[in-house]
């Protein structure tokens, strides 16, 4: 199969008359791909989601699986299943015949369901809770079992709506890999629905970030985070430093107070623009220290220290409205430096990104 | 907590003090339930143990019960076959109107648990308008209704038919019992749909489900506690009805509820009326055990 998993094309969700939950939105998820939609919650990707599930039908639009033409159709007509941010299992059944259903449903004969669902049992390693009603198990076995339940019937498409959103932190890493690791064995296409910016980075190969019913970039977890182009984009993931500045000669641009920056030539542009630097792409060094060739140095004073054991933030003031945020590494052959130290700020200006509001 | 409290104000807590704070706790607790526990001991469960006293009684040759005399007689008479027509006579008419009301009362419950919130409390209220006016006034109007000069009678007249005259039949008792009880399904079957979580029938319906098999598969079990509910609320007082059949029927077909109104009021057979009385009740306590068990296993 060749042709994309999931297409959509022109799609807007209204509810009633004035709540546009998904605006026009266009994406193209590839075969076989682990895709993530990621965004703060009301941003439309949980809409967009149930619209390919056939839960929610577009106001208009076309969403197409594996070039198929999805229309009005039911949910069970659908060639795609989901894994339910609540899991919602059927209280009511066992293990088993959860996992059963979808098989007995497209009249399965009994032998082969018996072999399949075993089978995918094992996977998850819950073989020996096959009796067992969900409300016996702990939130990873149900979450294993609600994952269980929609891979058995082999779908074009997954669709997952925060499947790992109930579940504690350890565990949500485990299952974090475990994700990632069952989705390149079985080559299912996975789509991913999460507010979590680290379970889209660790686990997707590609991410679409969300906000207001709008799609504002799509790229691999690298340029997700290194090249954002919006100011959204970069604000929500991870820590960012923001800087308003204005861009005269080309390649020089001039921070609120004065100082002026080398920034990468790939940004032709002039006129007001918008820094962003990670955290940890900046460097502090003593006020004496002979910074190394082609990086930007500024003067600045050490503001706040924050401990979080295997690293440092400091907020180190610049004459700035806000204070710059430095993460240094907890590592003994890195200097340390108190609040109220002068210090100097580094980074190389490929670190610093142009953004648009 | 307050009860415990010293004169010092607070101190270290002890296990002794924690004990006592936890009694005052269920002390309180029986202070509050008491004037229900008053209440219901003066006028049900002492009651209730004359009736059971009065059951196994004896009467004098003028037929005044004897607080002597202890027997079992009026227990050996329930295995009359008089008797036993009369049980299965009403057993079947309270079953029938159970079902009746069930058929009825769940696509309704659907229908209001699964509109907006606002639209719900309205036809909630709907529901309950016949609890505001007395169910007796409510029962003759069914007479009039049903009755050879009421509308129904007329319209079929006036259409050239023949009068038509259901007052009186077991068709007007059904027709009233369904009638009175259908609020006591709704409610019950409303209140079980409606905590439902719909995200295990998007569930059914993402795994291959169509409308039909999701509600069969997933909504019906689910509501289960609904339907037992309901079916005990219907069924129990329509085993005993007595209003609705001697007005509606007319008293044609004896039904227990008015054959035991009948052994204390006219053959003055006070022992036998207890011991039909208990008879009911432990019938209505075993279907009761029953239906909740059979309830039960579907969830």
């Amino acid at each position: 199969m060749d042709k994309p998993a999931v297409e959509l094309i022109g799609v807007t969700k209204r509810f009633g008359d004035d709540v546009v939950a998904v605006d026009d939105m266009d994406l193209t998820i590839r075969d076989g791909e682990f895709f993530s939609l990621l965004g703060p919650s009301g941003c439309g990707k949980t809409t967009t989601l149930r619209m390919i599930a056939g839960f929610e039908f577009p106001t208009e639009g076309s969403v197409r699986i594996h070039g198929a033409e999805m229309g009005l159709k039911p949910p069970n007509d659908r060639p795609v299943n989901t894994v339910f941010q609540s899991y919602a299992l059927f209280p009511h059944m066992n293990v088993y015949d959860n996992v059963a259903f979808g098989l007995r449903m497209r009249k399965v004969g009994d032998a082969e369901v018996e072999a399949r669902v075993r089978r995918v049992l094992d996977q998850v390693q819950l073989s020996r809770r096959a009796d067992a009603k969900p409300s016996q198990l702990s939130g990873g076995m149900q979450q294993r079992v609600a994952l269980a339940r929609a891979l058995v019937n082999e779908p074009e498409v997954l669709l997952l709506d925060e499947p790992l959103g109930a579940l504690d932190l350890k565990l949500r890493q485990n299952m974090e890999y475990e994700l990632k690791d069952l989705q390149s064995r079985v080559g299912i296409t996975f789509i991913y629905v999460t507010h979590d910016q680290e379970e889209a980075l660790t686990m997707s190969d590609r991410i679409g970030v969300m906000s207001d019913g709008k799609l504002l970039q799509v790229g691999t977890p690298t340029e997700i985070y290194e090249r954002p182009t919006s100011r959204f984009v970069a604000d929500f993931i991870g820590e960012i430093n923001l800087l308003p500045a204005v861009v005269g000669a080309p390649g020089v641009a001039k921070l609120a107070n004065g100082v002026e920056v080398t920034i990468s030539s790939e940004h032709p542009v002039s006129g007001q623009v918008t820094l962003a630097l990670r955290p940890e792409r900046l460097t502090l060094h003593t006020i004496d220290a002979v910074v190394s060739e082609g990086r930007n140095v500024v003067k600045a004073r050490v503001s706040r220290r924050t401990y979080f054991g295997d690293v440092f933030f400091y907020d180190v003031d610049l004459g700035l409205d806000e204070p710059l945020e430095v993460k240094e590494e907890n590592r003994p052959d890195l200097d340390r430096f108190e609040v109220g130290d002068e210090v100097l700020v580094s980074w190389r200006p490929s670190a610093a990104n142009l953004v648009t509001d | 907590m307050l009860d415990v409290e010293l004169e010092e104000g607070p101190t270290p807590v002890t296990p002794e003090l924690e004990r006592a704070a936890e009694r005052a706790e269920s002390r309180r607790g029986l202070f509050i339930s008491l004037p229900g526990y008053v209440y219901l001991v003066i006028f049900f469960a002492i009651p209730l143990v004359l009736v059971l006293v009065y059951s196994f009684a004896s009467r004098s040759s003028t037929g005044l019960t004897v607080l002597e005399g202890w027997n079992v007689e009026s227990y050996k008479r329930l295995f009359t076959p008089l008797v036993a027509q009369i049980f299965g006579r009403s057993f079947l008419l309270a079953l029938i109107t159970t079902v009746i009301c069930l058929l009825f009362s769940y696509p309704f419950a659907y229908y209001i648990a699964t509109r907006k919130p606002s639209t719900r409390n309205v036809l909630l209220v709907l529901v309950m308008i016949p609890f505001w006016s007395n169910f007796l006034v409510r029962t003759y109007a069914w007479a009039f209704l049903l009755g050879s000069n009421g509308p129904i009678s007329q319209i079929s007249q006036s259409l050239g038919g023949e009068p038509i005259r259901i007052l009186f039949t077991n068709t007007a008792v059904l027709i009233g019992m369904v009638y009175g009880f259908m609020p006591f399904m709704v409610l019950p079957l409303y209140a079980a749909i409606e905590r439902l979580d719909w995200s295990l029938v998007e569930a059914a319906r993402d795994l291959y489900a169509n409308g039909a098999t999701a509600f069969r598969k997933v909504t019906l079990p689910l509501s289960m506690p609904g339907v037992v509910a309901g079916s005990i609320l219907v069924f129990i007082p329509s085993l005993g009805a007595y209003v609705t059949p001697a007005i509606l029927g007319g008293a044609r077909t004896t039904l227990l509820g008015d054959y035991i109104v009948s052994q204390f009021l006219s053959a003055r057979n006070w022992p036998f009326g207890s011991a039909l009385s208990f008879a009911v009740m432990f019938v209505m306590l075993v279907a009761t055990i029953f239906y909740f068990r059979a309830g039960a296993r579907t969830l």
